[in-house]
């Protein structure tokens, strides 16, 4: 080869590089740490089917001005070791990872310190640690919309209500059933203040994870305790289980309300006629909303769809990962238009973005998500957002709502508890709570 | 041809007794501790140290832990995970109660805790063999997990049983970056593994050995099963706890008793049955095969490029790792340790076998 050839081969090949170069930038990457397989692959794949689908019809309208987003999937099978690693994997690929959502307690905690190393912000919908709302001891994590402590509060609202006004569950008996595990421990603190506040009665009564298919002794002392009202706090087959013993023990299906993880179509469709007219929580209401017709219009009509049964469309899960989904992009619109439009946006930008979150009602009847999801404003002290939540009722064929509006929790009873934990989190790690600049 | 013993002799007792009795063994012994720790600290990425080489080298310990029960002194067990809890629980406390209690001294207290929970537990093993033994260990499994969330002053009062790892701290350096983590997980990986090979060599793990191999005889020629049991409950433990608490300081970070599930007790009692029972680099093999290769699966298909919905790789994935488990044991059912022995003595002979 002559040095002309070479000279015009360079120049060529800097062309090229330099052509490429604005396409590739104009990406934003999200690392999934899904799991399709294991236990749990009925959440798994709901939950992350429904952020792909946002994801490709954010990208189908064009991106984010212009910046489309991109993604890859690592399978971790709910096992934390496998989660940790598939973070590790994917966080400096494709310019980096722009935020991660592992959906799974233990995944979670494996990440929570490294997250603030690498200045990516972790994601826990509806679970992890209900003090990391603290933005200020926790300044990469943010558990939107809600968290157990303020179910927890929602929960005991609604039984209030339903007695006619708080005052009334004074002498009334409350069972808390639960997972016997970090993730049912979790709301006793709060359950605690409560029942000390309105003087009710409340009896723990926990099921060992390992033997969430046989409840025949927790559910005999439940019927000599004639409770008024049993809180299901449970996970996984576990909720089949007790919806069915409670049948079986006469225990009246009205007197429970289950948590947002017990009440999924997973759940109630395994119980049959036993579920009819059971009542959970939850964050992300059923219902018929334009967006996942839109979903449905401009992805699963033209196959592009992630879910592979598409009577899915619209479950539990599948809307929380659209609303999952939603807070993603909207918390990158937020970074682009402080740190520059159309331009893809760093970890840190990422984290202003989740922290300057301000999804109200214009914002979702834009996106077609009216009701979908509570309307909610972050901040540095308040990296939940909302805390409010709904309470829905399985009629034998779907969910349907029985609050009208969305239950708010008692900010003022949970804050002592938030800043409590969180202190000594921050004194365990050695951190100055302080919020962060930028 | 090349790796024969042929004018290698043994002059003395020291020579005879030597771990590689092999020039060659010793090498490249020699060569992968020296590249385990000089080279790949500084280059490998930070993905490969504290995604894959930290994680695989901490359960490769918890492995060797159940290996010398199992393996060595034939006592099945499924509390792995559960004296890894401890560990991991006690070394919290000791440093969280102890202001300035020397981080090292913390995980060798957590050993010796994990140690005289396993002799507790260790005690059914005096009375009942094989499978009903197992089935006991199962309520070590239950107890543990159990204990941890019920007093919740194990867990500093955390309202739901959580601990949070503090800071690694030695003679005032800080382990944060993921090559020092890993130096200090493979320094006390490798102390420990040759601590152990030379005690399975030594009179307690002859003793070790004579009662898997027949309990009832090896009390006639002397050895107190009672004694001897329980030391290996103890042993066992210790490496179980100190794998616990490397999971929880230098690995996780944050950790709930329910992350020491059954699960994680079975997939260790797997990693031994497919690297090998009673045999310290099986231990290894076996961690390395049920740890990575799920990983190097999901990384081929990654890679592969063909176009195939995420839940097929994922399914595919696992049938594939199932298919390989069943493949491998019935090709060696001794383990992957057997398996690698037989390659070496018949390379000794290679290229003109008798």
């Amino acid at each position: 080869m002559n040095m002309r050839h070479t000279l015009a081969a360079t120049v060529a090949a800097a062309a090229l590089t330099a052509a490429a170069l604005p396409a590739q930038a104009q990406e934003q990457f999200i690392p999934l740490l899904s799991y399709r397989v294991g236990d749990y692959a009925a959440g798994g794949s709901g939950f992350y089917g429904g952020m792909i689908d946002y994801f490709n019809l954010t990208n189908a309208k064009g991106g984010i001005n212009g910046v489309k987003i991109t993604f890859e999937e690592c399978e971790t099978g709910y096992v934390p070791a496998r989660a940790v690693e598939c973070y590790e994997r994917l966080k400096k690929k494709n310019g980096g990872a722009t935020a991660v959502e592992p959906l799974g307690t233990g995944a979670a905690y494996g990440l929570l310190d490294r997250v603030a190393v690498d200045k990516i912000p972790l994601t826990t919908l509806g679970y992890g640690r209900a003090d990391s709302a603290d933005g200020k001891t926790f300044p990469y994590v943010f558990p939107l919309i809600t968290t157990y402590w303020s179910q927890a509060s929602a929960m005991i609202q609604y039984l209030g209500s339903k007695e006619g006004g708080m005052a009334k569950l004074k002498g009334k008996t409350i069972v808390h059933l639960y997972h016997d595990s970090a993730y049912g421990k979790e709301p006793i603190p709060v359950l605690d203040a409560y029942a000390a506040k309105e003087g009710f009665n409340l009896v723990k009564i926990p099921i060992p994870p390992a033997s969430g298919t046989e409840q025949g002794a927790q559910w005999a002392q439940i019927r000599q305790l004639k409770p008024d009202y049993v809180i299901l706090w449970g996970y996984g087959v576990m909720n089949t289980v007790a919806l069915k013993t409670a049948r079986k023990t006469g225990f009246p299906v009205t007197k429970i309300l289950g948590v947002w993880w017990a009440g999924s179509e997973e759940d109630v469709i395994p119980a049959g006629d036993a579920a009819n007219n059971y009542v959970t929580m939850t964050f992300t209401p059923s219902g018929n909303y334009p967006l996942v017709e839109e979903i449905r219009k401009t992805l699963y009509a033209k196959g592009r769809g992630n879910l592979e049964d598409k009577d899915r469309i619209g479950s539990v899960y599948h809307l929380r990962g659209l609303a999952a989904g939603i807070m993603y992009v909207e918390a990158m619109r937020n970074a682009q238009e402080k740190y520059g439009k159309g331009k893809p946006i760093t970890g840190e930008q990422m984290r202003w973005g989740f922290e300057n979150l301000n999804i109200d009602d214009a914002k979702l009847k834009a996106l077609g998500a009216t009701g979908m999801m509570p309307v909610m404003k972050t901040s540095c002290a308040d990296h939940e957002g909302s805390g409010a939540t709904k309470v829905q009722k399985w009629n034998g064929k779907k969910w349907e709502p029985v609050t009208k509006d969305w239950i708010q929790a008692e900010r003022d009873v949970l804050s002592k508890l938030i800043t409590d934990s969180s202190a000594k989190y921050a004194a365990d790690k050695k951190i100055t709570p302080a919020c962060a600049a930028g | 041809m090349f790796y024969r013993e042929a004018g290698q002799y043994k002059t003395s007792y020291a020579d005879d007794g030597q771990i590689f009795p092999i020039r060659q063994d010793r090498y490249a012994i020699a060569v992968l501790l020296l590249v385990a720790f000089v080279v790949v600290p500084f280059t490998a990425s930070a993905y490969l140290l504290s995604g894959i080489l930290i994680p695989c080298l901490i359960i490769s310990l918890a492995a060797l832990g159940l290996n010398i029960l199992t393996g060595y002194a034939g006592q099945l067990s499924l509390g792995t995970a559960a004296f890894m809890a401890v560990g991991a629980f006690a070394s919290y406390n000791f440093v969280l109660r102890i202001p300035g209690i020397p981080l090292l001294l913390a995980f060798a207290l957590a050993g010796m805790v994990a140690a005289f929970v396993g002799i507790i537990f260790g005690l059914p093993s005096l009375r009942v063999r094989g499978f009903y033994l197992a089935a006991s260990t199962l309520a070590t499994q239950f107890f543990i997990v159990w204990c941890l969330t019920k007093f919740s002053w194990l867990s500093n009062n955390s309202s739901s049983g959580i601990i949070t790892a503090q800071p690694m701290q030695i003679l005032g350096y800080t382990f944060s970056s993921p090559a020092s983590k890993y130096l200090l997980v493979l320094s006390i990986v490798a102390v420990m593994a040759l601590a152990l090979k030379n005690l399975v060599r030594s009179n307690t793990g002859r003793a070790w050995m004579a009662i898997r191999d027949m309990d009832m005889a090896a009390e006639v020629i002397g050895f107190p099963p009672m004694r001897t049991k329980l030391l290996a409950f103890a042993v066992s433990s210790f490496y179980c706890g100190v794998a616990g608490a490397l999971y929880a300081y230098a690995f996780l970070g944050t950790v709930e008793p329910d992350g020491f599930s059954l699960d994680l007790s079975f997939r260790v009692l797997f990693m031994i049955i497919i690297g090998g029972l009673g045999s310290i680099s099986g231990s290894f093999i076996g961690a390395g095969f049920v740890f990575l290769m799920p990983i190097a699966l999901n990384m081929f298909f990654g890679a592969t490029g063909i176009h195939m919905p995420e839940s097929v790789k994922s399914n595919l994935e696992q049938m594939i790792f199932g298919g390989l488990i069943i493949f491998f044991l019935i090709v060696e059912p001794h383990g992957l340790a057997r398996l690698w022995q037989i390659t070496k003595e018949k390379l000794r002979i290679w290229p003109f076998p008798h």
